[in-house]
Order: structure tokens, then sequence, then C-alpha cells
């Protein structure tokens, strides 16, 4: 059967209550007669054969690229980067595609005699994969080939020795990049381009960058420039990178991208109901959600954690290219619309939208209050082209328990950033100029995020920025079943109820709003007309 | 006349002891303190004076005294029955000289010094820490022409706070109230008395980075002599006075005293660390949780709750060779002394006062403290003393119930003439 496209349905006196994504459970709410609900499109058919998909388009590359394999010759140093553990959402099931493309990859060079192989996982200022991830990703045969030989290595933003200046962009950005990956005869970059916001310049000008770097498209400026940032040319987070991009080609580093999509596959069959419209479930699925989120409300928030992140999608390739950066970045984005682009016509008063157990960095972790922010005013707010969703002065209502919980581990500067910076300011600019650097320079979590599994010490903040565009578009944000006191430290509304947050959304809005429903994930994007 | 009084039995204190596990100031009821008639106490000689009292605190050592938890080493350091309250603003029944050496009027409004040193034992030539005014490191507070007792509130002889009857003060005690002050902020002169010692005698320097541990009353009183005494040239500016409370309604008065930033009590290690950059030993793995104790941190460290958990986190927050001053009245409490020794930090009590560093006394000083902070405001509730039971289990819970220093009020209470205050 057909997979069928995305769609904008209204609710009306015979649609059952739709599922809303509360964190590591859900919950059943009826929306007012009216309300608009976005659906992603059903997954597309993946490649039917994706090593041969993947063995086409490193022979075959796009732009001016010759094949991988002309570009490939003995005694050159070869540098392979790979998406982190940030991507997919959730991990996929193995073989992650990132070990596909990168067997095949390791098999050309092996034909060609190159024996100066290097992997790098490009992973900007998140936390350093554990040898599980990366087996995960990479699986155990590359694993076991490189890592005992210090071969395979995770990008360190803050190692003085392994980074270069390359210079500065024409609007004095400073582009400063990793050492081994500059001084490679070909760096061949292995991207998941997810949403349309990965990818492109972004992977190597971001994977691979330091702070000194990223701070200049990494802040409140940039992100409100950003309308959205999953719409790379109306967005300043991306003219900068790929101002960066074309610097780092200049300097004359040859870059062979790999950019691979996946369909909207998300969850196995046990969840089969989130993948589904909600007047479409069968008895299975009604007795299955029953089950489940009465199971999980039941037990202890760490055991639904832990639930949630053993789960691995069975999303699949939906097409690989290959070659010049700009040129495969272009066919990237245009199969990430095909699979997940609704066209939505015009805006709403009030967005509504249930937030799930995972985002790009809680993997395997907590999802904290920042996250939170982040994931429904960052990410999901985000997934727009052309105008948001929500009208400006508008209203956006998340749902999420929101616990004050962290991960000390791999958060520890978010504590900090909740405690001693959200306790003083919210103001994306005011938290920017005042604590930004001393955060960004703390040699505690500069250790840390060397040597242990923590995110950069000034990584909540940009989590913050990514809220910016958001944060000065909105006229308030709601948080349906929040921790009250979380909500609050973040300048948000708690709501108790669906009816409590939409009657408090008519004090900004006015009576009788319109009311529009984000039905992800599966992921979508609204192409808002 | 009414006095709350403290009677040695063994019973009764080990009554309390055990109700007092269940939240502090719950036994009042239970415990050794009665609410008894009492005649006013007799003077004990020339230089003597009736006080009677108008506002009298409730303070941490005399909760820990009625809970049955504090220490034994004082129990040769007061004696029974004793009515207690030191933290005492009241009227003169008789003039009187001050403890500066000024005269005083019959009616003049008072705050008392309480501790009973050499002068106020008759002891003459007065003990080595007396001659210099130290009277707090008095060396003969169990001697002398008066029973045993380091203060007025814990010596049978002299009468307490917790009266209607009145106290037995020396001029050696007296300091005169300035008229700008209410009686609200005059009942807060004894512990900021308290605080300004342990802050002048702490070694402050220029820039330092201080830590407070609670922010009760002596955790505020301590934001509060930091603040206003660096303001005034008194001490050094530190660099910055991160205060770490339980409560929102400390943290709010420790911000408006003139913290530098406050925090949760369990943020305040972390915030510490952040200032000093300071690194973490048994740092966040995968596995484990914030390790206990910081590489570096803060120069001193003001403990100013004095249990076992409040020292070991404040040792954990001092660097090496900084300063933990004791101000919180601790009792015996099992600590591991490894990192004081390690990291060779200086471990200093602070109790009481006398002449500070710069030759001012600490009350006098503590009068200029408490007009600029408006110190009166820390008072959330009085009571009468007959509802003593309410007054002290509001004590013993003030961080809960949003409080900070709880008084008995005995304004009201007939005079010695028969008539009201």
């Amino acid at each position: 059967m057909t997979p069928r496209p995305g769609l904008v349905m209204e609710v009306d006196g015979s649609t059952p209550p739709l599922l809303f994504w509360n964190g590591e459970g859900f919950r059943l709410e009826r929306l007012p007669e009216g309300t608009r609900v976005v659906y992603a499109p059903e997954p597309l058919a993946p490649l039917a054969d994706p090593i041969a998909a993947i063995r086409h388009a490193l022979e075959h590359p796009v732009g001016d690229m010759e094949p991988l394999s002309a570009l490939l010759r003995p005694g050159m140093r070869l540098t392979i980067c790979f998406d982190d553990v940030s991507l997919p959402l959730p991990p996929m099931r193995s073989p992650d595609v990132r070990q596909l493309v990168i067997e095949q990859v390791l098999e050309l060079a092996a034909e060609a005699g190159v024996d100066d192989v290097v992997l790098i996982a490009a992973l900007a200022l998140h936390r350093r994969m554990t040898e599980p991830e990366l087996r995960h990703a990479l699986g155990d045969r590359i694993y076991d080939a490189f890592a005992p030989h210090g071969l395979l290595t995770q990008h360190d933003a803050e190692d003085p020795e392994g980074l270069v200046h390359l210079g500065r962009t024409e609007q004095g950005e400073d582009v400063e990049i990793n050492r081994r990956a500059a001084e490679s005869d070909l760096v061949v970059y292995v991207n998941i381009t997810l949403v349309t916001m990965d990818g492109g310049h972004k992977s190597i000008a971001t994977g691979l960058a330091s702070y000194r770097s990223l701070r200049h498209h990494h802040n409140p400026h940039t992100m409100r420039h950003s309308r959205s940032f999953m719409d790379a040319p109306a967005s300043e987070l991306h003219s900068s990178n790929w101002r960066m991009g074309r610097l780092i080609a200049e300097s004359g580093i040859r870059v062979f991208q790999i950019e691979t999509t996946l369909n909207t596959d998300t969850f196995p069959a046990q969840f089969g109901f989130l993948q589904r419209r909600e007047w479409e479930w069968t008895l299975r699925d009604r007795a299955t959600y029953a089950a489940t989120a009465a199971a999980l409300d039941r037990m202890p928030a760490r055991l639904a954690r832990q639930i949630f992140h053993a789960i691995r999608a069975p999303q699949a390739m939906l097409s690989v290219q290959a070659g010049e950066v700009e040129a495969v970045h272009e066919r990237a984005i245009a199969s990430v619309w095909r699979q997940q682009g609704v066209a939505v016509e015009g805006q709403t008063d009030v967005l509504t939208m249930g937030l799930p157990y995972i985002c790009p960095y809680n993997v395997n972790s907590i999802m904290n209050p920042i996250l939170v922010a982040c994931l429904g005013l960052g990410y999901f707010f985000n997934l727009y082209r052309g105008k948001p969703l929500v009208r400006e002065g508008g209203v956006l209502i998340l749902r999420h328990p929101t616990r004050p919980e962290f991960h000390p581990g791999h958060h520890p500067s978010y504590i900090d950033f909740y405690e001693q910076v959200l306790t003083q300011t919210t103001d994306p600019i005011e938290m920017h100029k005042v604590y930004e650097e001393s955060f960004a320079t703390d040699p505690w979590y500069v250790h840390l995020y060397r040597t242990g599994h923590a995110y950069h010490g000034v990584h909540p903040f940009y989590m913050w920025y990514w809220c910016a565009h958001a944060l000065e578009h909105l006229g308030r944000v709601i948080v349906l079943g929040g921790n009250p006191s979380a909500v609050r430290r973040m300048g948000f509304s708690p709501a108790s109820t669906l009816q409590d947050a939409l009657e408090m959304a008519t004090d900004v809005v006015g009576p009788s709003p319109t009311i529009t429903h984000l039905h992800a994930p599966p992921l979508l994007m609204a192409d808002v007309s | 006349m009414k006095a709350l009084v403290f009677e040695r039995n063994v019973a009764r204190f080990l009554a309390a002891r055990a109700v007092s596990r269940l939240g502090s100031g719950r036994a009042a009821g239970i415990g050794p303190l009665r609410l008894a008639d009492v005649e006013p106490p007799e003077l004990p000689g020339e230089g003597w004076v009736h006080v009677r009292p108008l506002l009298s605190g409730i303070c941490g050592s005399d909760l820990a005294t009625i809970d049955g938890q504090s220490s034994r080493y004082f129990e040769e350091l007061v004696s029974f029955p004793f009515v207690p309250g030191h933290e005492v603003v009241g009227t003169l029944e008789g003039p009187a000289r001050s403890a500066m050496g000024s005269s005083l009027e019959a009616g003049t409004r008072v705050v008392l010094e309480p501790v009973l040193a050499c002068a106020a034992r008759g002891i003459d030539p007065p003990c080595s820490a007396c001659a210099q005014g130290n009277t707090g490191a008095c060396e003969r507070v169990a001697f002398g022409h008066l029973r045993p007792g380091l203060q007025t509130g814990y010596c049978a002889d002299v009468g307490g706070g917790w009266s209607t009857a009145g106290i037995a003060a020396h001029s050696s005690q007296l300091h005169a109230v300035p008229d700008h002050l209410s009686d609200n902020d005059a009942v807060t002169v004894e512990p900021l008395a308290c605080a300004i010692h342990a802050v002048m005698s702490a070694g402050l320097r220029e820039d330092d980075l201080v830590g407070i541990v609670g922010a009760g009353t002596l955790g505020l009183a301590t934001v509060a002599a930091i603040s206003t005494l660096s303001a005034d040239g008194y001490i050094p500016a530190p660099r910055a006075t991160l205060v770490g409370g339980r409560y929102a309604h400390q943290r709010h008065f420790a911000e408006e005293l003139g913290a530098t930033a406050v925090f949760p009590e369990d943020q305040l290690a972390r915030a510490i660390r952040r200032h000093c950059g300071s690194k973490v030993i048994g740092g966040p793995s995968l596995r484990g949780s914030v390790g206990s104790r910081l590489s570096s941190g803060a120069d001193i460290v003001f403990d100013c709750v004095g249990s076992a958990g409040s020292i070991e986190a404040s040792l954990a927050m001092t660097r090496p060779r900084g300063r933990l001053v004791l101000v919180g009245m601790p009792g015996r409490v099992h600590l591991d002394l490894a990192p004081l020794w390690h990291r060779e930090i200086a471990l200093v009590g602070s109790y009481a006062y006398g002449i500070e560093p710069g030759g001012r006394h600490a009350f006098d000083l503590a009068f200029e403290v408490a007009a600029r902070c408006r110190a009166g405001r820390l008072v959330s509730a009085t009571y009468p003393i007959d509802r003593f039971e309410e007054a002290i289990a509001h004590a013993g819970a003030a961080g809960r119930r949003g409080a900070i220093k709880i008084t008995f009020d005995l304004r009201g209470a007939p005079n010695r003439q028969g008539g009201r205050q």
C-alpha cells in the first residue's frame, strides 16, 4: 500500500481523544472542536538494497567531485568523520547507517591501499560516546579494528594541539577545526540528515569545531535570526556555517560528503499505535495503549526511562547521496522533505504539542528541564518552513512532566545553569553577556568534557539560545503537567489540565482562539503558507 | 510573675531528647522546661540592676538545650534551675552604668550582653582575656560569686529573658539601645554581635571568596555583618559572599542583606566551585554522582548550622589552607577529619564577642548593623510567655514555616509595681 502523505485534520464531534506524548509516557486529550491536528506522513518505503545504493553513491558522486575510489591512493591520510550519538532519534536498529556507509568506504580504501585511516566522532561540544554507543554506531568489526589502535577518536574541541585555526570568514568568524581532519588528504563525512537542520557544511563547520569557532553562530543573535533553523535559506545559523564551510574548502581541505536520510518508521511493533492515527486504532492498539500507559504511570520514572531508551527504531535508509557538500545536501534535504513535509495553511493562535522522552542531547540520559525547553521551543517550534505554525504573540502549550532531574555525569553544567543562571535571568542575551564565558572556560567542565562523558560547559546556554526565536515570538509558554517550580524557573506557566492551559491561553490570545496540535513524533516538517 | 524554668530532671531530659528526634522544638511540653511562678532574682551585689525584658529571642542553642541535644560539655558551665533567654532587649528598673561606662537612667532601653565574665562574677583582677575586653573568652565563667553559667540564661543566680520577673544584670552587660532602633531591631543585636565577632576574627582578606552555610538567624546575621562592615571599611571586601539556605525565604533575606548570590543549600558547593574555578575530587562519572569535595574552594566558610552534616559539607568546600569558622553551636558530632588534616584547613570556633579588632565593641557595631540592615524584619513572630510550647515549636520549625527569628513578647506583662509596660 502506498504510504499516505501528511494530513491536517480538523477535530469534530466524532474525533476520539488524541495522543499527546508526555515524556516517558502518554496522555489522551480531547481537543476542542475545530482544532487542527497536523499528522506526519506515513513512512516511505526504504531503499531495497542499501549497500548497493551506498556503493552507487560513492562511485557516482554529485556536484564537482570525483568518485571516491578515484580519490583514494596509497600513502594518503584519510579521515572518516561521522555524526555522534545525537543522531538518529531514537537510536536505530543495528546495523546503523553509519556502519553500513563506513564499511563500504573502508572497503574502497583497503582496495586502494590506503592504510593511514582515522575515524573521528564529530561531536562538537557534545559528550563523548561510550564504547557501547560507538559499537552500536559503527559495528563491532570497525570498532575492534580501529579503537584498540587509537585510530577511532572523538573530536576534542578543547585540545589546543588537536585544533587548527584556518582563518576568518569575510564576516570575521573564526574557523577552527580538528587538526587531523584539516591535515588529511581527504575527509569523508558520514552524515545522518534526520531533520532538515542537519548536514551540509554544518557537519564539519560545527561537528569538528572548537568553542572559539562555534560561538559565532551558536548565540542568541544568530538563533533569533534563524527562521527557522530547519530551513537553511532562512537560517542565519546555516549562513554562518556555509561561510565557514566554504572557507574550509578554500583552505584546501577536500571533503567527500555522504548524507543519508531515513524514513520515519520510528517505533517498534509493540509501540505501533504511536505510528497510527487515533481513529484508525485497532482494538489491539487501544488495549496496548491502555496497558502501556497504565504501566508507565505506575512505574518509577527511572524504570520508564530505561524502557524507552532501550527502544531501537526500525527506521531504514531512504536515500544516500555522496560527493560535493552543497550538492549532496540539497538532495538530502529534498529527501527529508519528501518524507516529512506537510502543507499547512495559515498560522494558529495556540499551538499544542506533547514532548517525548528523547531529544538529541539525552540519548541514554535524562531529559532535564533545559532540554525540555530546547525540544519544545527549539526543535518542535522550529519544525516549519515559511512561517511558524503559531502566530507572533501566540501561545505554545507543551505537555511534559519537566522534572528538575539531571544526569550529573552527562549534564554537570546544566545543573549549575539551572541553579545559578536561570534563577537570575531567562533572557538569552543577558545570560550570553554575563554568564556564558565563565561556563565555557570553566576548567572543571572542560576536564569533564575531555575526560568523562559530559557535555561542554557552555552547552546549556546553547540549548537556551535555541529557544531564543520562540521566546521572542511567543506571547506565553504553558507547560501542561510539568513540575510547577521547574516550569516557573524557566519563565513559563504551569497548568495541570489541557482545559486550564487553553483557558490561560485565552488571556493572551483572546477568546475562541484557533488551535493547532502538532502530532509528533514521528517527525514532520510543516510547510506553512 | 511567670518565668520558664529549666530544671535538672533526667527523666524529662531523656523524654525531650527522644521526642525531639521527631523535630526540633516539639519537646517543650514534656521536657525539663516549665512555666512557673517566680520572684525576681536577687541582685548579687553592687553594680547590678534589674532589667525588665521587652522581647527575648529563642536561639538555636536554647532549642538544643530544650531538645536535650546540647553537648555535655556545658554541664559544668551551667547551674540549675535556670531561666533561659539571652537575646534580650529590656528596660532598666533602676539607674546603672553601661558596659561602656556611661550613666543610664531607670527606664532606659538596653540590650543585654549575656556573657557572665569576670566583672559580673566579682573577680578582680580579671582573667587575661577579660582584661583585654575579650569577655567571650573569659576563663572564669564557672567561678566567682555567681554559680556557674557561661551566660545569663544558663545561670541559676541571675534569671533569664524568658521571664516577666526580670533579670539581674551587671553593668558590664548593659548596652543602651539607640532611640532610632525598634525593639525588634534591638532583639537581633546579640546574634548580630556573634556574627560580627565571627566575621571580624576570621582573618578575611581583600578578594576572598566567602561561603556561608545556613541562612537562619546566624547565617543571615553573618551576611549582614560582612556586607555592612566591608562597606564601612571595618573589614576588607570579599570577592563574593555565597550563601546556601534551605528555604526560599531565607535565600530572599540573604540576598536582601547583601549576599552576592544565594543558592539552595545543596547547591552551595557547586556555586563555590564555579566561583573559584575548582575541580571536584571524585567528580561525576557515568556511574557516580557529583563528588563530595572540591579540589580548591572558598577561602573562608562560615558554618552557621553546626551539625555534623554542615561541618562536613563546609570542610568539603573550603580550600586547602582555608578557614572554616563554626558560628552555629555544634554538639557532639562524628566527623572524618582527614580532609582537615590533608588540606591544612583551620577549623575555628566563634563564640560570643568582645572588643573586636580595630578596638570597637561587637555590640557597638551590632547596633550600627541592625540599623543599616533593618534587622528587626528578621523577627517573624512573637508569642506571650504562656504560649511557650507554640513559640518553641514555631522556632524549631522556623525554616519550614517561613520564619527566621521567634521571640517572646513580654511587653504586656505586669511590672513589679503591678502596672503594665
